[in-house]
């Protein structure tokens, strides 16, 4: 199989430095959101932000020569 | 009518129109072993989104998301990490994992083992360890859905004839429609889900406390503890969320996650299928809110797994809790149903084939599935009945152990030189250490959860014994799977 490139690492990464590695940074009560503790608010964010991410690497394969795609 | 009546009467009414849906999914399929199993690699989004978000989306969100809020406060937010995130590597395996099963009619998860590793005592190994992982997740279904039904029906139905009822409903729908029935029946268990715990999640809060944000105003007061992590337990701190987020996140490679990613119509499904699952989990929310509600509102309940129903009680009207009653059985007998499947699949085509009987057909192999799905849902309403609860940790356990398969999927297809050997000693060495340290518990390890402990010998053994023994792998399989970039 072919190896994600760099770039869909990347952004497959990211979501896990929002919601996993981060959690000292953003796992606090202070300051509330939208009625939230913070670390929910950013739970939720973090949520939508994966699915972006996920989002923009299926539109970045898409532009790759079909050749290079699941061949049946 | 009394409150019971109402309730049990929509329950009936709705666990009676799952079934209707599961037998009238076989439409006009032969069931051979490829339609029951796979679907014929013909789902498109819509069914592959239903099929895995009925995967997902147990008794376990249902009763024990509300139940790690209320016992335990914010460790619980694991939960809502490690859903999405699993979904970054379905986005990557999915497909590439769907490609080889459509190229070689690859059906369960101890296929692509056989076919990528060859050999026999690794296949057979991933098989026993992937059904000994599913057997107390299918009794914990069937346990939760009887606690839910219970309290739903004001206990006119009792846990041992609910859990019954269901396991002879799964049992029907399964072996008429196989797979297509698991995806038929979650379209209104989905639709009934999203509906129940939108409406709780936002109308609790506010009946009691004025809205969210008061209810979250009044914790920050009287219990901030339980708003961060470690909440009320001594050892979940942020070491461990790290560590059980990441194991957690390998989720998408439980052997009926593959089973569903081999019913998709293309890569192109299971990629989108990735992107839009993350979203769904923002619905598991509502629950923690339930959950957070009850340890304002009865703050010394025995059994945290209990809260979210027993607000839901107090708060509602009987019909409703009659729609959370069958919305939570359908919960329940979607998971289990695509479990009991992926397990009879894997003992009868990949444990007893290749160890007693090498000349059966696929049509013998179809049948003999049937057959222990009959089996596995007695062995596991025995279980059930007997309210066997050393089960429970062995679940937790079963989410550790099928993560040891991660390097040789991962490995498997991006890496050419990985070895047989390698792979199989790496298993059996992730297996014994996490078997050890949760067995004695010892889990966490100082804050490590001891899954991932097991992944990093697993890792450190597979490529160490890839670097010794470098024994030739199937030439024509490896050339296939491992193509140059």
């Amino acid at each position: 199989m072919r190896f994600p490139s760099r770039r869909a690492i990347f952004l497959g990464l990211l979501p896990f430095i929002v919601l996993c590695f981060s959690v000292g940074w953003w796992d606090r009560i202070h300051p509330f959101v939208l009625g939230l503790p913070f670390n929910l608010f950013w739970m939720l964010v973090g949520i939508v932000f994966t699915s972006l991410c996920l989002a923009l690497t299926f539109r970045l394969e898409r532009n790759e020569p079909p050749a290079e795609r699941d061949q049946p | 009518m009394n409150p019971g009546t109402v309730a049990l009467t929509i329950i009936f009414a709705l666990i009676g129109a799952g079934a209707l849906l599961g037998l009238l999914a076989r439409g006009g399929h032969q069931m051979d072993l490829e339609q029951w199993t796979v679907g014929s690699r013909g789902f498109g989004l819509l069914m592959v989104f239903l099929l895995m978000a009925g995967e997902i989306y147990t008794t376990f969100a249902f009763l024990g998301a509300s139940g790690w809020i209320y016992a335990k406060g914010a460790p619980a937010l694991y939960i809502l990490a490690y859903l999405p995130l699993g979904q970054v590597l379905a986005y990557h395996l999915g497909p590439a994992i769907w490609q080889l099963g459509r190229r070689h009619g690859l059906q369960t998860q101890a296929d692509f083992f056989a076919y990528r590793f060859g050999g026999k005592a690794l296949p057979v190994l991933v098989a026993l360890i992937g059904i000994a992982a599913i057997i107390p997740y299918l009794q914990l279904q069937l346990t939760g859905l009887g606690i839910i039904v219970e309290l739903a029906s004001f206990d006119r139905i009792g846990r041992d004839p609910a859990m019954l009822l269901a396991g002879v409903v799964i049992g029907t729908f399964v072996l008429i429609s196989g797979i297509r029935a698991v995806a038929a029946v979650s379209i209104l268990k989905d639709f009934l889900m999203l509906g129940v715990v939108v409406t709780v999640g936002l109308a609790v809060p506010r009946i009691h406390f004025g809205g969210v944000g008061a209810m979250f105003a009044r914790l920050a007061e009287t219990r901030p503890d339980w708003l961060v992590m470690p909440g009320g337990t001594a050892h979940l701190g942020h070491l461990w969320y790290v560590t059980t987020v990441i194991i957690c996140s390998l989720g998408p490679i439980w052997p009926h996650g593959f089973a569903a990613m081999f019913t998709a119509r293309s890569g192109d499904t299971l990629r989108r299928n990735a992107v839009v699952m993350p979203l769904y989990n923002l619905s598991l929310v509502f629950i923690f809110f339930v959950g957070f509600a009850a340890l304002l509102l009865y703050p010394k309940l025995a059994n945290g797994d209990l809260s979210l129903l027993t607000v839901v009680r107090a708060t509602f009207p009987p019909w409703f809790l009659g729609i959370v009653g069958g919305a939570g059985a359908l919960t329940a007998m979607v998971p289990a149903a695509v479990l009991v499947l992926t397990a009879a699949t894997l003992f009868a085509k990949n444990v007893f084939r290749p160890l007693c009987g090498r000349e059966l057909s696929d049509a013998q192999v179809g049948r003999l599935a049937r057959f222990i799905v009959v089996c596995l849902i007695a062995a596991s309403l025995g279980l059930a009945l007997t309210r066997s609860t050393s089960l429970v940790a062995l679940l937790l356990l079963g989410y550790d152990l099928v993560s040891q398969f991660f390097p040789g999927i991962v490995l498997g297809l991006f890496w050419k030189p990985v070895s047989r050997a390698g792979v199989l000693g790496g298993i059996v060495a992730g297996v014994l250490v996490t078997a050890f340290l949760v067995l004695t518990g010892r889990d966490p390890l100082n804050g490590w959860n001891a899954g991932f402990l097991g992944l990093v010998v697993n890792f450190t053994v597979t490529l160490v014994v890839t670097k010794w023994v470098r024994a030739p792998a199937p030439g024509a399989a490896l050339g296939e799977a491992v193509s140059a970039r």
